[in-house]
């Protein structure tokens, strides 16, 4: 039983920690712009990169920019970092099974969930604008990108109760198993199925996301092209694949390369729902396991270049096209 | 209950179109691209086929969160006896399951309940949000006004930082934490002795969020009027003053969409919490006890569903009630112009 005195008793060193950290932030800022505000003159352009840009550089360099090549020099190195192994933590895990399958299961996630919540999204974001009062359909399919994978993973946990077909069912999967006159399974034991079961929660989980960018995105379509085409006899799917998915190709694109980086550095679904096993393992998940279970920290480098690897066409085509943007 | 607080508050938010409301203001700057549609009462094209369609989905999307909700609310005997969709029938619920979760504790929830759980939670994220939010405008505003000679290339450079998965640097970030810095055994920088205090995740948060932060802000920081910003020098203001006097009013919607982004993103993540928080119950935010709890209890629903309904009512109200800033950060995001 918690009583209030003995949670103000734990809580209050935690809020008091909040409150800190906030007064250093904005009396250090506070001062600085009271004495910032004073100085005239060339010298302010240093001052103002200092104290603007500085604290970001820092911060992004020793959390990402550093560490990033000490990955890439560990990845080279053996199980605690003591020895040099060369290509060893690479060839090993292109042997591994296990790392086998979890880069296959990777390539599955890529290649499959992405298409499957683009194309919800667009036929949503299409039938959205054909529709009057469209805010509280849309609403409640974007909820569960407010939700946490965690909560979302307990949430699919209970569709996906298992019972024996005797037994009454308590998970509503497998009571529509029953309801088709199929058997009921375990569902994330039932292997190579699970996975997709799996995918089912990080498309529940993230079709809210496309569905409202595309959205936007169509409702920018100019009328009178539509209207123009409409003229022209064309309607139904036809408009939909000469006029709306020309026009939103762009956004398809974002919102495609979004969810390949996503399921690419997925983690919290696998994590919760099964922990890897029953053969649904992915690159992440693998990674975690080498450095934080098994303590191998050379061959979970090596997998978490490998994530890099991945993230990197991409990241290069979002540059490219940044820049584009920027020069004109 | 919960639910029907839920389905009341974002009715409301419905009525007012705040989805809508957002994608008129993202129209309004392309209008120049064609003649944009005034709203969607104006088409001539509702189908009555694609209403229903789309309702049936949005049915079917809720299901699962519904069940969630109703599971919390039974008896344990009713949870592992039948579906919860057989309690329609009955009407059998009990707030019994809560006052566990919240107050009371039971022998595989602990007897600390939820409560400290999301005290943690907070810890992290607000310190988080306020840091990377305030750090990103500030560099956003370096980037896009301070002129300097490698301001393209730092640009770039905390872009591409955006394209390194925060995989790649949890261990060195971890060992940096506990140990310093050592090259050749010499300590370059010594231990932080952060590991096990709040900072220890907040921190990571903060630098995994900036490049993304920064870019967001600077999209809407630099598309200020040069005009403005020149009048204001003219008149003798610095950086220092332009920022305090006219960028930072002058951001507010758009940091504001950016802040309710990072506190979801923060509140709702594990990896970062189950690498940094360093195994103890004392810095562990609501995700880690209840991916822990999901695992170890299994079956034990009367504890699990409340607990998680606990664990996601915090980020839907934030969700709900700044729904508009949410989805126009969204799409400020996402959407080129």
């Amino acid at each position: 039983m918690i009583t209030w005195s003995s949670l103000f008793e734990t809580s209050w060193p935690k809020i008091a920690q909040i409150l800190l950290v906030l007064a250093i932030f904005f009396g250090f800022y506070g001062i600085a712009f009271a004495a910032g505000a004073r100085v005239r003159g060339k010298s302010q352009n240093k001052l103002a990169l200092v104290l603007f840009l500085g604290p970001a550089i820092v911060l992004a360099l020793t959390g990402l920019g550093i560490p990033a090549v000490q990955t890439f020099i560990e990845s080279f190195k053996n199980a605690d970092s003591s020895k040099w192994v060369g290509f060893a933590n690479y060839t090993r895990a292109a042997k591994d099974p296990d790392i086998r399958l979890a880069f296959f299961n990777t390539m599955l996630w890529i290649i499959v969930t992405p298409l499957i919540t683009t194309s919800i999204g667009l036929a949503l974001a299409t039938m959205l604008n054909k529709m009057k009062r469209e805010a509280l359909a849309k609403s409640l399919i974007f909820m569960p990108m407010a939700i946490s994978f965690v909560g979302g993973s307990l949430i699919w946990n209970l569709m996906y109760q298992f019972q024996e077909p005797t037994r009454p069912q308590t998970g509503l999967v497998g009571q529509i198993f029953m309801w088709l006159h199929l058997t009921p399974q375990h569902l994330l034991l039932w292997s190579p199925w699970n996975n997709f079961f799996l995918m089912v929660v990080y498309i529940w989980g993230t079709t809210g996301f496309g569905m409202v960018i595309l959205s936007a995105a169509i409702k920018n379509i100019p009328a009178d092209i539509e209207e123009a085409a409409q003229l022209d006899g064309a309607s139904g799917f036809r408009l939909f694949r000469t006029i709306t998915v020309p026009m939103v190709k762009t956004t398809i694109i974002v919102v495609l390369t979004t969810a390949m980086v996503g399921t690419l550095k997925l983690f919290d679904v696998i994590h919760t729902m099964t922990g890897g096993n029953f053969k649904t393992d992915v690159l992440s998940n693998r990674m975690f396991d080498e450095i934080f279970v098994y303590l191998n920290n050379g061959r979970g480098s090596a997998l978490a270049v490998l994530i890099f690897l991945g993230v990197l066409p991409i990241t290069y085509y979002n540059i490219r096209s940044i820049r584009a943007e920027r020069n004109n | 209950m919960f639910y029907l607080l839920l389905i009341t508050t974002f009715a409301q938010f419905a009525q007012n179109g705040t989805i809508k409301m957002a994608v008129l203001s993202l129209k309004r700057n392309k209008s120049e691209k064609g003649k944009p549609l005034a709203s969607r009462q104006d088409r001539p094209f509702t189908s009555p086929i694609a209403s229903a369609v789309v309702t049936v989905i949005a049915i079917l999307w809720t299901i699962p969160t519904f069940g969630l909700l109703v599971t919390s609310f039974r008896g344990k005997e009713d949870i592992v006896s039948n579906g919860w969709w057989t309690s329609f029938t009955s009407l059998n619920y009990t707030l019994e399951n809560f006052r566990a979760v919240l107050f009371q504790g039971s022998s595989t929830l602990g007897n600390q309940g939820m409560i400290p759980f999301a005290i943690n939670s907070l810890a992290i994220t607000i310190p988080a949000v306020v840091l990377s939010v305030g750090f990103g405008l500030l560099a956003a505003y370096a980037l896009a006004w301070v002129p300097f000679r490698f301001s393209d290339q730092v640009f770039y450079g905390l872009f591409a930082l955006q394209g390194v998965p925060l995989q790649l640097s949890l261990l060195p970030l971890l060992t940096f934490f506990s140990g310093g810095i050592q090259i050749a055994g010499h300590t370059v920088f010594p231990s932080l002795h952060i590991v096990g205090t709040f900072a220890a995740v907040w921190l990571p948060h903060v630098m995994f969020g900036l490049p993304l932060v920064t870019y967001l802000i600077h999209n809407f920081v630099s598309s200020l009027p040069r005009e403005l910003l020149e009048a204001a020098r003219v008149d003798g203001a610095n950086h220092f003053e332009i920022f305090r006097r006219i960028v930072l009013p002058l951001s507010v919607p758009a940091i504001a969409s950016i802040a309710i982004f990072q506190f979801l993103w923060i509140w709702n993540d594990l990896l970062v919490a189950l690498v940094f928080a360093g195994g103890t119950d004392d810095v562990a935010p609501l995700t880690l006890h209840l991916a822990n709890l999901g695992g170890s209890l299994g079956s034990a629903w009367e504890n699990v569903a409340p607990a998680a309904l606990v664990s996601i009512i915090i980020p839907l109200t934030v969700f709900f009630s700044l729904q508009r800033y949410f989805v126009r950060g969204l799409l400020a995001g996402s959407v080129k112009s």
